[in-house]
């Protein structure tokens, strides 16, 4: 029997690892992931999990323990933010490459600098090229849905790639929400055992991780990532499709918000998805046509979906809470990519960026409605006016 | 060099999954200079053996005696040369780095 408990959206990816009860768990505290790991270091001393967990002395150390752990043949997890992930980058790109199944919690923060511990997603785009699945949360409930299905998309045989499970950091984090928290046997049951391809720890088969891989077949073990990623989309579907039968809660590549007949569209990751959810509602209310759709799965980036989705719209907006300087208009990541997607797809609608948040500046209903309004405008005209908005930064 | 294969036909990873075929790897093309075996100054102490980092020095264990270099594997770095007590000794004559193309 499920249960719903009071959890902050660490707390609810901790609840998710300790159900889990992973081999291996090294992990660094850094704000605002920091209760995950407090939490967990506390199952482990109190004998709630079997756990080896490493203590150690930097996030470079973590994501390199977790490899070492992976290759044994370990399920293995971690959790970080912003400039914790950025210490970890040389691994981070190791990991994806030797084909460790790691589960990451990423509670996205502003990375460095100036100094900034709150809520932007500039931490989790710069690793989207590093071939990590990667997922987003809307709240503590999403967060700890994805983990769960996380362990289960990482370690498929045709996938064996690293997830990033993300969620806002504070504004959900450390956020205490009703959350049901699943049966304990029937978690285990679903992430079942991990059976590896290969362990280092195996001596009577050796095996060697990491050697030398020039241009003779370097190039071939990329080819065989890309192919990974294509696999991991109908991998993402299928364990989605189990999750919801298993436990009731339907999870796709992305959520749409009343977009089937919808004129007009925000697309929004994470916690801001919620706000913008209660946005429609109210312009709904005034009979304004207006929908949503939030992105869950941005590695592999279901480009086609997208833009099937999005087809019918006369105007949408995509909000960024990062910017990627000196891209195309130095407009946001998403941005870029979905509109890159709509233009393969012969779709053409006007579509504007709206970057917002950035170091957890806060979004408010009455902004979001303005994007709308915007988008209402951009729908009569059938012209986008400025491409990249930076939403409420002071002149 | 054996024929390449495409990238449905090799472990994921970069994995080796086989062990000890380190030796199918022919490292002797990138010598710069090869070691010449002067047989008759040789006193078969195997300093040179105990050296090679590519375990190249060729060996006949039956009659206890160093035999010459394994060409595919040296890489020519000359350590052989440069542990070998004869060439301390007499004017370099037991191992002799030759630049490759150049005769001996």
């Amino acid at each position: 029997m499920s249960k719903y408990e009071a959890l902050t959206g660490d707390q609810a990816v901790a609840t998710a690892m300790r159900q889990i009860n992973p081999d291996v768990v090294a992990a660094y505290p850094i704000t605002p992931q920091t209760e995950t790991v407090e939490f967990f270091a506390e199952y482990v001393a109190n004998g709630e999990v079997t756990t080896d967990f490493i203590c150690v002395e930097s996030e470079h150390s973590a994501m390199s323990a977790c490899l070492g752990a992976s290759a044994a043949g370990a399920r293995v997890m971690t959790a970080t933010s912003a400039n914790g992930l950025a210490l970890m980058w040389e691994v981070v790109y190791i990991a994806a490459s030797l084909r460790c199944p790691i589960v990451m919690s990423l509670v996205n923060r502003a990375l460095s600098g100036p100094i900034n511990i709150h809520c932007d997603h500039s931490d989790v785009m710069g690793m989207r090229d590093s071939g990590w699945i990667i997922l987003f949360s809307e709240n503590g409930q999403e967060a700890y849905d994805n983990i769960i299905q996380a362990v289960r998309i990482a370690e498929h045989p045709d996938v064996l790639l690293p997830v990033a499970v993300c969620q806002d950091g504070f504004i959900t984090s450390h956020a205490m929400e009703r959350v049901e928290v699943y049966d304990d046997a029937d978690v285990r049951a679903f992430v079942g055992t991990y059976r590896p391809k290969w362990s280092i720890l195996d001596v009577d088969n050796p095996k060697t991780y990491g050697p030398l891989d020039f241009y003779d077949y370097y190039y071939e073990h990329k080819r065989q990532q890309v192919e990974a990623m294509e696999h991991a989309q109908r991998v993402i579907l299928e364990v989605a499709d189990e999750f919801n039968r298993k436990f009731g809660r339907n999870y796709g590549l992305f959520e749409t918000y009343r977009l089937e007949d919808a004129d007009v569209a925000v697309v929004v990751t994470n916690s801001t998805a919620g706000t913008a959810k209660v946005v429609v509602d109210n312009l709904r209310a005034q009979g304004l046509k207006v929908g949503l759709l939030k992105p869950r799965v941005f590695r592999p980036f279901p480009a086609k979906e997208l833009t099937d989705a999005l087809r019918h719209l006369k105007a949408v907006a995509v909000m960024d809470r990062s910017i990627a300087f000196g891209s195309m208009n130095n407009a946001g990541p998403l941005f870029l990519e979905l509109t890159a997607a709509l233009a393969i797809h012969g779709v053409h609608i006007p579509i504007a960026d709206y970057v917002f948040g950035l170091g957890g500046r806060d979004i408010k209903p009455s902004e979001i409605e303005s994007v709308y309004r915007d988008m209402l405008r951009v729908a009569e005209t059938g012209r986008v006016e400025r491409l990249v908005t930076y939403l409420s930064v002071r002149e | 060099m054996a024929q390449l294969k495409g990238w449905r036909e090799i472990p994921i990873g970069g994995v080796i999954v086989e062990a000890g075929n380190a030796v199918e790897y022919k490292t002797g093309g990138w010598r710069a200079f090869r070691p010449v075996f002067g047989q008759a100054q040789c006193i078969h102490c195997f300093q040179c053996w105990l050296f090679c980092p590519d375990s190249s020095i060729m060996v006949d264990t039956e009659n206890e005696k160093m035999v010459g270099f394994d060409l595919e594997h040296c890489k020519g770095c000359g350590i052989c040369a440069s542990v070998c007590p004869v060439n301390a000794k007499v004017i370099r004559l037991c191992i002799r780095m030759i630049e490759e193309g150049k005769a001996e």
